[in-house]
């Protein structure tokens, strides 16, 4: 009998509670379930709480390759040693208390015909929803010798929070005083548009204290900082004079680990640890899904309801996104596109037609250990051009650079990973 | 016991007043800050679950028209309407702190 023939079995004679305490256990896993999720970061993790929270009724498996989530905002600070992987790392067991199935898997495919996903493991899980949040993954091609450079640890993205997080700090640590770290930004859009202005902020502020003759090197595909331009230029000159230098227009068109350099358009740098963050696209299932719609890297969605406009009953969340106008790809984002998806299932599946959503964005950067700056916008449906425009006159940056923002910084990401997550 | 899982189940299942769904969605993205449901644990903001409705509807006109001073709660609010503001603080009010 197979695993999953068994479990049918199991259920149906022993019935429902039993069940329950098998969702529990790792190797329990369904045949189906009315909605499925794909992915457990910002997006997926907050609609499967969410479609639990509106409707417990319907039941909710999230299929999620790893053991824990490991968040990326404040993941530049773990490099400053200002944080630890610890605090940035959450279990999965709020979902659980949910009542959502958390399945650490693969999954490998998705047919929409047949409204099944397959795991690597083996088995379908049929669905009468499916949710794809799966974040980005990166075009290696892009950068000449890259993938090679990574696997031999030369070069590091650390894009993802995890393992190439700490050892990107390892090679902090072990670098010489009056060493360069060279950062490497893609062009936009990519995932956190501040996201290396701060971390290049907390390398700088790292080096001013443990090694005061090193240099923090930026090179920027874009032509300018893509955001909070003013104030990450500010805290710079502030801050790190001597120390953080930033170069626009230069992007990133090989790597040479042997040599140690990034290798621009017109000239070869070198460098001391490298960093270099290649552009990315969907993640890899949104491609073999067949979700791409736009420039072989992005999802296409109707904003009222996040459903792909390449393959009807599938929803696309988070940094996968081809991005409304003025939305960039962020935590708070992935976690309000997946408040509209939550709305939107619970809708559909009781028969009814969702409505629109307002949802906001507030993105906080470090610049200092206590010091952060903000930036935020407010995006409502326009039945016109049919998307989600950023509210006139509504938004901004912070005014200044202050240890109240990094304090309000802490309280939006310890409660981020709660709404998400707990 | 089976009783009261089935009622519950029924209570679950009956579709939420149209107006509540548009107070609850309005006041769902303001748990990435306020936490879920408005019961944020942090001692550094005020949980916005269960305050009265008339003083959260001040309190965001006030930011709105910039006479309470703010870090960011004068540039959000501006991204809202009246009725959006009356429906989202109703809304939380009714919320259990």
């Amino acid at each position: 009998m197979k695993r999953r023939d068994f479990l049918k079995l199991a259920g149906a004679t022993a019935g429902a509670s039993s069940l329950a305490g098998l969702a529990g256990c790792a190797s329990a896993v369904p045949s189906r379930a009315r909605v499925v999720v794909i992915g457990g970061g910002f997006g997926g993790a907050t609609v499967a709480k969410y479609i639990r929270m509106w409707n417990p009724s319907i039941d909710v498996v999230l299929v999620e390759r790893e053991g824990s989530f490991t968040s990326c905002p404040i993941s530049n600070l773990v490099l400053a040693g200002y944080s630890s992987m610890q605090e940035i790392t959450t279990g999965y067991e709020g979902l659980r208390r949910h009542g959502v199935q958390v399945v650490r898997d693969d999954v490998v495919a998705v047919d929409a015909a047949k409204k099944t996903v397959r795991l690597a493991r083996g088995g379908d899980i049929a669905y009468e929803r499916l949710v794809v949040s799966p974040g980005v993954d990166f075009t290696f091609n892009d950068v000449q010798g890259y993938e090679a450079a990574m696997q031999s640890g030369r070069v590091l993205h650390a894009w993802k929070a995890g393992q190439q997080t700490v050892d990107l700090r390892r090679q902090l640590e072990q670098m010489r005083d009056g060493g360069v770290y060279i950062l490497s930004v893609p062009l936009a859009p990519y995932r956190c548009p501040p996201g290396p202005y701060e971390r290049a902020s907390m390398v700088a502020a790292y080096f001013k204290q443990a090694k005061p003759r090193s240099k923090v090197l930026v090179l920027d595909a874009n032509p300018d900082v893509t955001s909070k331009a003013g104030l990450f230029k500010a805290a710079w000159k502030d801050l790190y004079p001597g120390i953080l230098e930033y170069r626009g227009n230069a992007k990133a068109v090989g790597v040479d680990p042997a040599a140690m350099t990034v290798k621009l358009e017109v000239e070869d740098v070198k460098g001391d640890v490298l960093n270099v963050v290649p552009p990315h696209r969907a993640g890899n299932i949104a491609l073999q899904a067949g979700l791409i719609t736009t420039n072989n890297r992005w999802c296409d969605v109707d904003w009222r309801t996040m459903e792909s406009k390449a393959v009807p009953g599938v929803h696309v969340l988070g940094d996968a996104t081809l991005s409304a106008p003025a939305m960039p790809k962020s935590a708070s984002m992935a976690n309000n596109h997946a408040k509209i998806a939550a709305a939107a299932i619970v809708e559909i599946l009781g028969g009814r037609t969702p409505a629109p959503m307002q949802i906001l964005n507030t993105c906080y950067s470090f610049v200092s250990q206590k010091e952060a700056i903000r930036v935020s916008s407010v995006h409502a449906w326009d039945e016109k051009d049919r998307t989600l425009k950023a509210v006139p006159g509504s938004g901004g940056v912070s005014a200044a650079r202050t240890e109240a923002e990094g304090t309000y910084a802490w309280n939006w990401a310890r409660t981020i990973w709660a709404d998400s997550l707990a | 016991m089976r009783f009261l899982i089935l009622a519950a189940t029924v209570v679950a299942a009956c579709p939420v007043a149209a107006q509540d769904i548009q107070g609850r969605n309005l006041a769902a993205p303001c748990a990435i800050c306020h936490g879920t449901e408005g019961r944020n644990p942090s001692k550094d903001l005020v949980p916005l679950a269960g305050l009265p409705a008339d003083y959260i509807v001040r309190q965001l006109v006030d930011f709105r028209d910039g006479k309470r001073p703010a870090t960011v709660m004068h540039q959000i609010a501006k991204g809202y309407t009246g009725p959006q503001i009356n429906a989202l603080a109703a809304w939380f009010a009714a919320q259990k702190r």
